[in-house]
């Protein structure tokens, strides 16, 4: 295995990350210190707003997004897990970035100057350029024999503000067939999950998510890989199919093909428990 | 389930508002008139099926001056921003940003809006991230449950969720609660 050197990093976990998706956080945690990136949390971080903050008061939604801006330290990246966060922050960043006014008006609030050359990282931002097969224990492709669909919901859309960001299409199929995952093809890789609806409207959100899980089946795959917390928490708590496959956290399968054992403390938070398939296919004990 | 009787619907002239587009515009930042009303958002839309106005017949709305129909239509509340919509537009439009901005002034101008328990829903997340400058989802829950009275529908569900530890107990707060005091003070949404 290689040793390097371990790299800096801020961290903005943001509210899923923190709470209802802590397998997520902590499989993505230890990935991460494996490959030689310290994450650091963002001290005293708040909430991004999320969708609804900017649906009914849209300076409520950039106040929020922007504290958690001045407070990255200006000398390392911010790295950013959760889709919608990073739009949240995206987005302010770029206000910041082209709107003086507003940014003079922050600067004066905050008390300090704006770096606006600040990078904000999505993890796949990361791992793009990696190959990840160095890290596993002997080079050993550990994910031989999953078969699973991707499912981006909406983290492939973006507002026209942002359309010079990053496409992520394909990457999480590209990372898990390195380790050798066999990725299927499917029609539902980005649709969204419905979001903030599953608790508002379920009776809208569970024939949808259902749809997506019967189209995973109907693939054949073993698997949904998310790396999404809000898509994860709606495909489990809004299926009402009777067997349905498991939803797994990209970071989850991630830190299990680099040779991480502390799956116990993961698998068991999930409402559809992955340890049987897992364990069938030889990759968990 | 949500549609509204389309059929005899006609336009009535003297209802609108030319000022509506503006204010729409305004708050959004977007130019709607480029829209080519292709319908590539409506096809592209998740939730097409249950909103009262597809994506495009919204900015219709908005464009013709029909204020009354779009603020308390119910639409506006169903988008849930995943910009699904605003990527496939050939034309560029932010969607999401319209809707958002009709929304806020639907709660502006006190309309009646067309998703109350949608719009409960929000003020219940910004209450908490008010109170600890995070969101707090088992309080969220119980609240919004509290405001619908609708307690057994999740009951299995929230259940679920605590025994897999998914819903914390206690919230987890922002330190320094003055930042987001100061951030809250000048706001009318909560």
């Amino acid at each position: 295995m290689h040793r390097i050197k371990s790299f800096d990093i801020s961290y903005y976990p943001g509210c899923s990350m923190a709470t209802t998706a802590q397998e997520s956080n902590l499989s993505l945690l230890e990935m991460f210190n494996k490959i030689g990136f310290n994450l650091i949390e963002l001290e005293d971080w708040n909430c991004c707003g999320s969708t609804s903050a900017h649906s009914i008061d849209s300076e409520l939604a950039l106040d929020l997004a922007v504290r958690n801006l001045f407070l990255a330290p200006p000398d390392r990246p911010l790295l950013v897990a959760c889709p919608n966060c990073i739009l949240r922050l995206r987005y302010a960043h770029l206000v910041l970035k082209k709107n003086e006014l507003k940014r003079r008006k922050y600067e004066n609030e905050w008390g300090t100057s704006y770096n606006t050359d600040l990078n904000i990282l999505h993890f796949f931002d990361l791992l793009e350029n990696i190959n990840l097969l160095h890290f596993s224990d002997k080079g050993i492709k550990k994910l031989q024999g999953l078969r699973f669909v991707s499912y981006y919901g909406c983290m492939l859309s973006r507002p026209n503000a942002l359309q010079y960001e990053k496409d992520y299409y394909g990457l999480m199929e590209k990372i898990l067939r390195s380790l050798g995952g066999e990725a299927l093809s499917w029609p539902f890789k980005s649709r969204c999950c419905g979001t903030f609806l599953s608790v508002a409207k379920p009776d809208i959100i569970t024939p949808i998510v259902n749809k997506i899980i019967q189209g995973a089946m109907d693939a054949g795959a073993d698997c949904i890989v998310t790396a999404c917390a809000m898509c994860h928490l709606n495909l489990e708590v809004r299926c009402s199919l009777k067997n349905p496959v498991p939803t797994i956290h990209f970071s989850e399968l991630l830190s299990l093909a680099l040779g991480d054992s502390k799956y116990e403390s993961w698998f068991p938070r999930h409402l559809v428990d992955p340890r049987p398939m897992l364990k069938s296919k030889g990759l968990i004990r | 389930m949500h549609k509204k009787k389309l059929t005899n619907a006609i336009i009535d002239l003297n209802q609108r508002d030319l000022k509506f587009a503006k204010e729409v515009k305004r708050r959004s930042g977007v130019d709607f008139n480029a829209c080519l009303h292709c319908h590539t958002c409506a096809g592209g839309c998740q939730f097409s099926e249950v909103m009262d106005y597809m994506p495009n017949r919204i900015i219709r709305l908005v464009q013709l001056g029909l204020k009354q129909e779009a603020l308390t239509c119910s639409s506006i509340w169903i988008c849930v921003s995943c910009n699904t919509c605003s990527i496939q537009c050939p034309m560029g439009i932010d969607i999401s940003a319209v809707t958002d901005a009709i929304c806020q002034i639907a709660i502006d101008e006190k309309a009646d809006v067309g998703e109350p328990e949608i719009l409960k829903f929000h003020e219940e997340v910004l209450k908490t991230i008010k109170r600890y400058g995070r969101t707090h989802k088992l309080e969220i829950m119980l609240r919004y449950k509290f405001y619908t009275h609708d307690w057994f529908r999740d009951m299995g569900v929230g259940l679920k969720m605590l025994a897999k530890h998914k819903l914390d107990i206690l919230p987890s707060r922002v330190n320094h609660m003055m930042d987001i005091k100061n951030i809250f003070s000048q706001k009318k949404a909560v």
